[in-house]
């Protein structure tokens, strides 16, 4: 075995373990098909409507339904909630360990919480594209089936916008394992987090959807990159300049919040304190 | 060579209170209050290269925030502290790449990950170079007899086992300084006998430095020639075991058994501890009255079946010094 850099060891040993909860996988799995079909059919009510009153909708029914199973599949690329080993590590006072590594904190926590996100997306995702993306046209369901990108273009611009919004998420995720800091339980600021990680990324109602006034504001704000964005690229209701604005915007917020949560780290290790022992 | 320097050390913490009871709760949504605790206050002492140093003190004596505050954990308020000339907080990388902590109460292993994995990242996370760090955990897996436990996670492992590891994963990156906060709690005695003479050999054939708290005075008369002791944040004694016991508790104890009733005795610099019907504790001051001398006296005047001397145990000497300096826990 060839060494690694100290992050990506950390990253590879917390990948590894964690592909090793299978069953939480296939459970959550079976949540997000139940909620996925729930939503696709509020959808093809509401388009139903929507095409006897003539008001033209931002988003095509069928390209709302592949944003709302992409969202599905990537419910844990959303940032709603701490770390857990790095919660318990601040909580226990392991976190003491951490500083007696001689590399960055922020680096080695960011390579931890991105090991275990993208090994929580990956079998999730795998899953919901065979359900929905294969299972269901099979069983002639192909009006609510997930689509394949709109085109090439939009597959690739897909890849990179998806690789950007796993690095947004875990520099999300990064503020909210800071926040543990100072807080030392991670339960508060997770209950303040997810109805509004839910709201503005759009997996809750997808983001073309609020009123015309709002939508700048929703485009341009941080969460907007974690799934909004990199959706709309894949069921090409984002393109050309529109969609490399959007992801020019997902990289300047990744950029901007690593940057703010560097600073607030180190400020929050100048005040730490370990109790006990 | 100073390899650790410290010089008027303080911390203090601020801890919140808050009044007993319901009321006490509501007041407190209201108006916290904060009590201030001074864990150390002006700590000052130098340590040289390849010296094991044993911390001593009551619990709460500040042991572990002066092992913090050196391992590059926790910042001092004020003070100066120089490891190897580096600032451990202030240069935190550098320094930790140079120094293993062990605290016996926590694991720095990852529970759920086999011993070698574990070993594994601490290479990747250290930067070994693959060949040196094979060869260090080599050795260090046989002097620490871990061979059969490197594919257990570490969940599974006893204390004692455990504690080998720790310490292994401590050294694999060769620090020149190793701190150890109570490395022997709760191990049983095989155990604690092996991590003293593997703590001994370290700083004796390799010349590491060692900085060890403890509870177990036995691990101070087993490893360390010099002993600190620490008592509401601060130093109140500094040297050897048997210069504190002289300060402080220096009298022998002498255990005579008669061959018929016991006599009652009265001596210069003699009393009497404890006496049962044929058997007597004699407490004497050796300055006053020598052990030869005491027991020339008793034999010549009384039959006995058995007589022997004892020092107080250190346990003792340390209780009375702690008591001296009002230094037990608030």
């Amino acid at each position: 075995m060839s060494a690694y850099s100290p992050y990506l060891a950390a990253f590879t040993s917390r990948f590894l373990l964690m592909m090793q909860y299978r069953s939480a996988a296939l459970a959550s799995f079976l949540t997000q098909c139940w909620f996925g079909l729930v939503r696709v059919m509020v959808l093809a009510a509401f388009y139903k409507g929507a095409a006897q009153s003539d008001s033209t909708l931002p988003l095509s029914f069928a390209q709302a339904v592949t944003y709302t199973w992409l969202a599905q599949g990537l419910l844990a690329l959303l940032p709603w909630a701490a770390d857990p080993d790095i919660a318990a590590a601040m909580r226990t006072g392991a976190v003491g360990h951490d500083r007696l590594r001689p590399v960055d904190t922020y680096n080695l926590w960011y390579a931890c919480t991105a090991g275990r996100m993208i090994a929580r997306i990956l079998p999730r995702l795998l899953l919901m594209v065979l359900a929905a993306g294969v299972v269901l046209p099979l069983i002639g369901k192909e009006e609510l089936a997930w689509a394949p990108p709109s085109g090439t273009a939009a597959a690739m611009l897909f890849a990179l916008s998806l690789t950007v919004a796993v690095a947004l998420s875990c520099a999300v995720v990064m503020l909210i394992n800071i926040t543990v800091v100072s807080t030392l339980n991670e339960r508060g600021v997770n209950t303040l987090v997810v109805p509004v990680v839910f709201i503005l990324s759009g997996a809750l109602l997808p983001l073309p959807f609020y009123p015309d006034m709002a939508r700048l504001a929703l485009f341009i704000q941080p969460l907007a990159g974690v799934l909004d964005i990199p959706s709309r690229i894949y069921s090409g209701a984002l393109t050309g300049p529109m969609a490399w604005i959007g992801i020019s915007l997902q990289v300047l917020w990744t950029f901007t919040l690593v940057v703010a949560g560097k600073k607030w780290l180190s400020y929050g290790m100048q005040r730490l304190e370990v109790q006990g022992g | 060579m100073v390899q650790i320097l410290v010089e008027e050390l303080s911390k203090s913490y601020r801890i919140a209170e808050r009044e007993p009871g319901f009321l006490g709760a509501l007041r407190g949504i209201t108006h916290r209050r904060w009590r201030t605790v001074q864990a150390l206050k002006d700590v000052s002492f130098s340590l040289e290269r390849g010296e094991i140093l044993g911390f001593i003190g009551p619990n709460g004596a500040g042991k572990s925030t002066t092992i913090k505050i050196l391992s590059g954990i926790l910042r001092p308020d004020s003070g100066r502290v120089e490891v190897a000339g580096l600032v451990p907080y202030v240069d935190r990388i550098r320094h930790v790449g140079r120094i293993g902590v062990v605290f016996g109460q926590r694991t720095q292993l990852w529970w759920d990950l086999p011993v070698i994995e574990g070993f594994d990242l601490l290479r990747d996370i250290y930067r070994l170079d693959p060949h040196v760090y094979r060869r260090k955990r080599d050795q260090l897996v046989s002097m620490l007899r871990l061979d059969r436990l490197l594919d257990q996670p570490v969940r599974q492992l006893s204390l004692g086992q455990r504690m080998r590891a720790e310490l292994a994963a401590a050294l694999l990156h060769e620090p020149s300084i190793l701190f150890l906060d109570e490395p022997t709690i709760g191990l049983d005695a095989p155990s604690k006998l092996a991590v003293r003479e593997f703590i001994k050999n370290l700083s004796q054939q390799q010349g590491v430095t060692v900085l060890l708290t403890t509870h177990d005075m036995h691990d101070i008369e087993a490893m360390a020639e010099r002993v600190i002791v620490i008592g509401n944040g601060q130093v109140l004694a500094d040297g050897s075991l048997a210069a504190l016991r002289a300060t402080v508790l220096a009298e022998r104890r002498l255990f005579v058994e008669f061959a018929g009733d016991a006599p009652n005795l009265v001596l210069p610099g003699v009393h009497v501890r404890g006496q049962n019907r044929r058997s007597v504790e004699l407490a004497f001051d050796p300055r006053i009255i020598g052990a030869p001398e005491l027991i020339a006296t008793i034999t010549a005047n009384h039959a006995i079946e058995d007589i022997h001397v004892e020092q107080p145990a250190i346990e003792e000497v340390i209780a009375r010094f702690y008591d001296l300096h009002d230094a037990g826990e608030v």
